[in-house]
């Protein structure tokens, strides 16, 4: 190590003094730039550092070091960490302007965390212990990972804005049409079929085509994007409901009598006479699973890979005409006429919840991507938002004029509802928050009453089937702009549709698995473990992980006489009793305290039976 | 109005050409990836699955012995070679890359009780029923050179084992006492007894090399420190002990292989408990040794069958048998832990796969990733019932499958007993003694 290089004579005398007070050991490299040659050639930025900064760099060399993940999105402090006292330097003097492993901020890290940290880790053994904390530091890692990976996302969701309170429900689709670019306003049209009228549509997984359904038996499925037409016939019998289903080469039709499944040519593949009197068709799309309910109140679901019924469940309810998906957990929402709306899966006989959610009868239900909310519409004019978390509360709620017959959430959390020959979006503050009720977003009135909605997925687009015809509503913010390729990919070749259709069959989600909470199977299944531990006790006749009775060790010669020992073991038996008073002492109390009455009740004459 | 609309360039989606890849932009929001846990779980059902349709352990067969394959033994320095004596006293070296035998020495008349190979390679020891030790080079003798040992021992009883030091020139031998040998010399330099019977095996340790362990037909297992000139202690078991082998790892680790059908760990400084006590084979077992990475062993048995054990865990993870196989006698790990070898009563000796569904060759780096992933996925859904049945679930021949279920029955009316022995007498006058404790006999210091 070198001692610093005594300073030249024109030097400024404050910088120099600042560098003999640091005191900083110097490599041979850094020889050259001496203060002598400073002002002569432009060395790094080291040099051209204003010395008035100098005081603030312990600090943020300080908020560096303290943690990998910021509060604050660093760019923010980008300026600051030009500043840096340290910058790693090279050979060169060319230095790294932003050190260190990117920021990722703490919102976005959050969002991929799989595991609850403010849950306390269980009291368990060390081997076990450590196993999980290894667990959980490789689980945030990961998280942190996944989300400095946004940083690589290429789209950003559209948005909507009106000037200094300009309503933007206002705003109307032809202004849009008008404002935005070529390819999007190509987006907007209007099929004019007035002659088949009310009519069902449905996008396919990817977004890219559209199938629809009219009343009088027209069905036609085209690449909407290209405006290419695949198939169009006449099945010549009403049409109640359309669905693709895995792939844009199949089609589901639920015709007036049986449910038909099309290819994209038109052709018929099958008919499903065990489904008959079709109202409303799900797909769930993991599980393979095509779910019908009926005029005569089954909910039954068809495994489309082996063409096997795995289901039918009677709802005992009447006829069945509002079904909805939760797409986070594929449990089937039934919409019943006396208000209430039944959850349903096909493991189960019974439904796994029933929520009233209306005075009348339930018009439309819809659930959105998170599988946090759900919109439903009833017969009482009402548009009600729940929470299906845990209590499942109404969260808000709001009366129509006349009520919304059909409902749909959008991949982004906007909410659409149809009422009669009007659309109204209403929006909230983002992904995963429940759409403010007050104000609509965007309106729009068609030519004809509205009977089927559905926003297409990674496309800013609503596309609204009503009696006149088919609607595609521009709609700006509603969808997720980023697709996974391995997912849905709307720009999929045949070869990759192909690719993936195999490996989407080899990891079907066997229909048993459906519950509540999709992550159910990764948790401990603390019941069975009980039961067993309880078994094995019976087996042996004693419990074999029971605390061995305490045994003392002999000591040395003369201590270990029989009464001193059993004194020792008198001791630990009464210790060990004492902790055992102490313990159950405390749990009297807790329970008191668990039972204390909530204050400001009075006192009432049958409190002295309580115990 | 401001407004904006998601509007894709489909070039940016798009292959530009049909020689490019095709573009995959990723998106890990967990939205677009529901259902992660039912997935991943079907994914772990699946790669279970295929594990147990891949499983094709067996290798080859290398015949050539005229009699059964009594030892086996590694080269310290090749991986392809291996060297085994028969019980008619011929001891073969093998080329494990060609499959054929390089080269046949008669060594000994009546069986080769023991062969071990010398630390650098150069030469191997053998003893015979004839009280001979004989020093073999390893490269066979040149054109019109007749074949011969380097050196002969004649000793006044017979030897049944020999084990080399695994860095001086010593090595030990066993039979109605231990001897620890110079090679220079024609003479012991200490022989060390403890009781009068005969011992069937000594293994020098790996890693405190001069440590030495045996086992006798009087039940005990005795250790040694070469240093001195008196054993150091000795457990006493319930039956004897056919061989022991010393973890490669954990220097005071062993395994020993039992004839009442279990496998015992130890752990050297308590004696008294072993570490874990091994049970799955059907019959007396013969041979033991550990993986080179000290967290698994192999065990060959009487029962026609060879089971690998992990360390921690008392049952097998794998058991081998073909329909030709007879009673397995010796088995060795090889150096690069991946395969398995081992000599039976017909005269073959046997390679296998150490991992029954490994894929042999030079992987992709594709197949690499899905290699490990399934791996994880595995290890993370072990517990689930299904996968659990599936990953467990081992063809047996009829012979092991109904001694599995007889002895059940029998160890069934034992514990029957014992619970209603316990049931019926003053409470802590019949003590619980674990499985572990049960066939320890005695601990002699």
């Amino acid at each position: 190590m070198e001692i610093a290089p005594k300073p030249g004579k024109d030097v400024p005398p404050k910088k120099d003094k600042l560098q003999t007070k640091k005191k900083k050991p110097r490599r041979y490299w850094e020889e050259e730039i001496t203060p002598t040659a400073a002002g002569a050639f432009p060395g790094p930025p080291r040099n051209k550092r204003n010395p008035e900064l100098f005081p603030q760099q312990p600090k943020n060399t300080h908020t560096l070091k303290k943690s990998r993940i910021s509060k604050k999105p660093q760019f923010l402090n980008k300026s600051r960490e030009r500043t840096n006292p340290k910058p790693q330097q090279s050979l060169s003097g060319a230095q790294d302007p932003f050190p260190g492993p990117a920021p990722v901020p703490v919102e976005v890290a959050q969002k991929f965390r799989r595991i609850d940290r403010s849950k306390k880790l269980p009291h368990s053994k060390s081997k076990t212990r450590s196993r999980l904390e290894v667990a959980e530091a490789e689980e945030e890692e990961i998280s942190v990972k996944a989300a400095r990976s946004e940083l690589l996302l290429a789209e950003e969701p559209g948005f909507l804005e009106g000037e200094d309170g300009e309503d933007t429900a206002k705003i109307s689709q032809a202004d849009i049409v008008e404002a935005v670019d070529i390819a999007s306003a190509a987006k907007h049209f209007d099929l004019n079929l007035w002659q088949f009228g009310p009519y069902r549509l449905n996008y396919s997984q990817t977004g890219r085509h559209l199938a629809f359904g009219g009343r009088r038996g027209h069905v036609a499925a085209l690449d909407w994007v290209t405006k290419r037409l695949m198939c169009e016939i006449n099945v010549m019998e009403a049409v109640r409901d359309i669905r693709f289903l895995h792939s844009e080469a199949l089609l589901a039709v639920a015709q007036n009598r049986w449910l038909h499944i099309y290819d994209n040519q038109g052709i018929e593949l099958h008919c499903i006479r065990r489904c008959d009197r079709v109202t409303r068709l799900e797909f769930l799309p993991f599980h393979f699973l095509l779910t019908t309910c009926s005029e005569t109140g089954f909910l039954t679901y068809l495994d489309v890979s082996v063409g096997k019924i795995v289901a039918a469940l009677n709802a005992r309810a009447g006829r069945l005409d509002v079904m909805t998906q939760n797409p986070y957990n594929a449990v089937i929402h039934l919409g019943h006429s006396n208000g209430t709306v039944s959850l349903w899966s096909p493991a189960m006989k019974e439904p796994l919840a029933k929520i009233l959610c209306h005075r009348g009868g339930v018009r439309a239900v819809a659930v959105d991507s998170t599988g946090m909310h759900m919109a439903t519409s009833g017969l009482d004019h009402q548009l009600k938002i729940f929470d299906l978390r845990g209590a499942y509360q109404p969260l808000s709620a709001r009366t129509l004029p006349q009520g919304a017959g059909h409902l749909a959430f959008s991949q982004w959390g906007l909410l659409a509802a149809g009422m009669g020959d009007v659309v109204n979006i209403w929006a909230g503050q983002g992904k995963g928050s429940p759409p403010s009720l007050e104000k609509p977003y965007l309106t729009h009135r068609l030519s004809g009453h509205v009977h089927g909605l559905q926003f297409c997925p990674f496309e800013d687009v609503l596309g609204v089937g009503h009696s006149g015809g088919i609607t595609s509503m521009l709609v700006p913010g509603a969808a997720e702009p980023n697709f996974d390729g391995l997912e849905n990919n709307p720009y999929r070749s045949r070869k990759q549709r192909q690719e993936w259709e195999v490996k989407a069959l080899l990891e079907k989600v066997p229909a048993e698995l459906i519950c509540l909470d999709p992550r159910a199977l990764a948790e401990v299944d603390v019941i069975s473990l009980e039961q067993e531990k309880k078994e094995r006790i019976e087996r042996l006749g004693y419990d074999p992980e029971s605390k061995a009775p305490f045994q003392p060790k002999p000591k040395k010669k003369g201590r270990s006489s029989t009464a001193n020992l059993m004194k020792r073991k008198r001791k630990v038996m009464e210790e060990e009793h004492r902790d055992k008073v102490r313990q159950s002492l405390e749990q009297q109390s807790l329970k008191k305290k668990k039972v204390a009455k909530p204050v400001g009740t009075r006192p009432s004459a049958l409190d002295r039976f309580v115990r | 109005m401001k407004v904006k609309m998601l509007s894709r360039n489909p070039d940016h989606y798009v292959r530009e050409t049909k020689l490019d890849l095709q573009r995959v932009p990723r998106n890990y929001d967990p939205t677009l990836h529901p259902f992660e846990v039912p997935r991943e779980y079907v994914r772990a059902l699946n790669a279970t699955k295929l594990e147990r349709v891949f499983a094709k352990p067996f290798l080859a067969s290398l015949d050539g012995h005229r009699d059964g394959v009594n030892c086996l033994a590694k080269h310290p320095k090749s991986l392809a070679t291996v060297l085994s004596g028969a019980c008619d006293g011929e001891v073969r070296i093998w080329n494990l890359t060609k499959r054929n035998c390089v080269r046949a020495i008669q060594a000994h008349e009546g069986f080769v009780r023991g062969i071990c190979t010398r630390f650098c390679g150069s030469s191997f020891f053998t003893v015979g029923d004839d009280k001979t030790v004989k020093q073999w080079k390893m490269d066979g003798p040149g054109f019109g050179e007749e074949e011969e040992p380097l050196h002969t021992i004649l000793g006044k009883t017979v030897y049944t084992g020999i084990d080399h030091h695994w860095k001086e020139a010593v090595f030990a031998t066993c039979g109605q006492q231990v001897d620890i040998w110079d090679e220079q010399r024609t003479s012991p330099i200490c022989s060390m007894t403890w009781g009068f019977d005969s011992i069937c095996s000594v293994k020098f340790n790996p890693i405190e090399t001069f440590l030495l362990g045996s086992c006798a037909s009087d039940r005990n297992i005795v250790l040694y420190d070469m240093r001195q000139a008196t054993p150091l202690k000795k457990v006493i078991l319930d039956m004897r002990t056919n061989t022991l082998c010393w973890n490669p790892m954990e220097a005071f680790i062993f395994t020993a292989a039992n004839e009442d059908y279990n496998l015992y760990t130890f752990d050297m400084r308590a004696l008294d408990t072993p570490v874990m006590v091994h049970m799955d084979h059907v019959s007396a077992v013969l041979d033991v040794d550990y993986s080179p990475t000290g967290k698994e062993f192999v065990s060959a048995s009487f029962d026609k069958s060879i089971r690998i054990f992990p360390v921690d865990k008392s049952r097998s993870r794998e058991v081998y048998h073909t329909k030709r196989m007879q009673h397995v006698i010796c088995v060795r790990w090889t150096s690069d832990s991946r395969y398995i070898m081992c000599g039976s009563d017909e005269m073959n000796i046997r390679l296998w796969k150490a991992n029954a569904s490994e894929k042999l060759g030079v992987l992709t780096s594709r197949e690499k990733a899905a290699k490990d992933y399934n791996q994880k996925l595995k290890e993370k859904f072990q517990h689930h019932p299904h996968i659990k049945r599936i990953s467990r679930h081992r063809h047996l021949p009829k012979s092991i499958y109904s001694q599995i279920q007889e002895q059940r029955i029998m160890k069934e009316a034992r514990r029957r007993k014992e619970v209603n022995r316990l049931k019926h007498s003053k409470p802590g006058s019949v003590p619980i003694v674990s499985e572990k404790k049960k066939h320890i006999v005695a601990v002699v210091k």
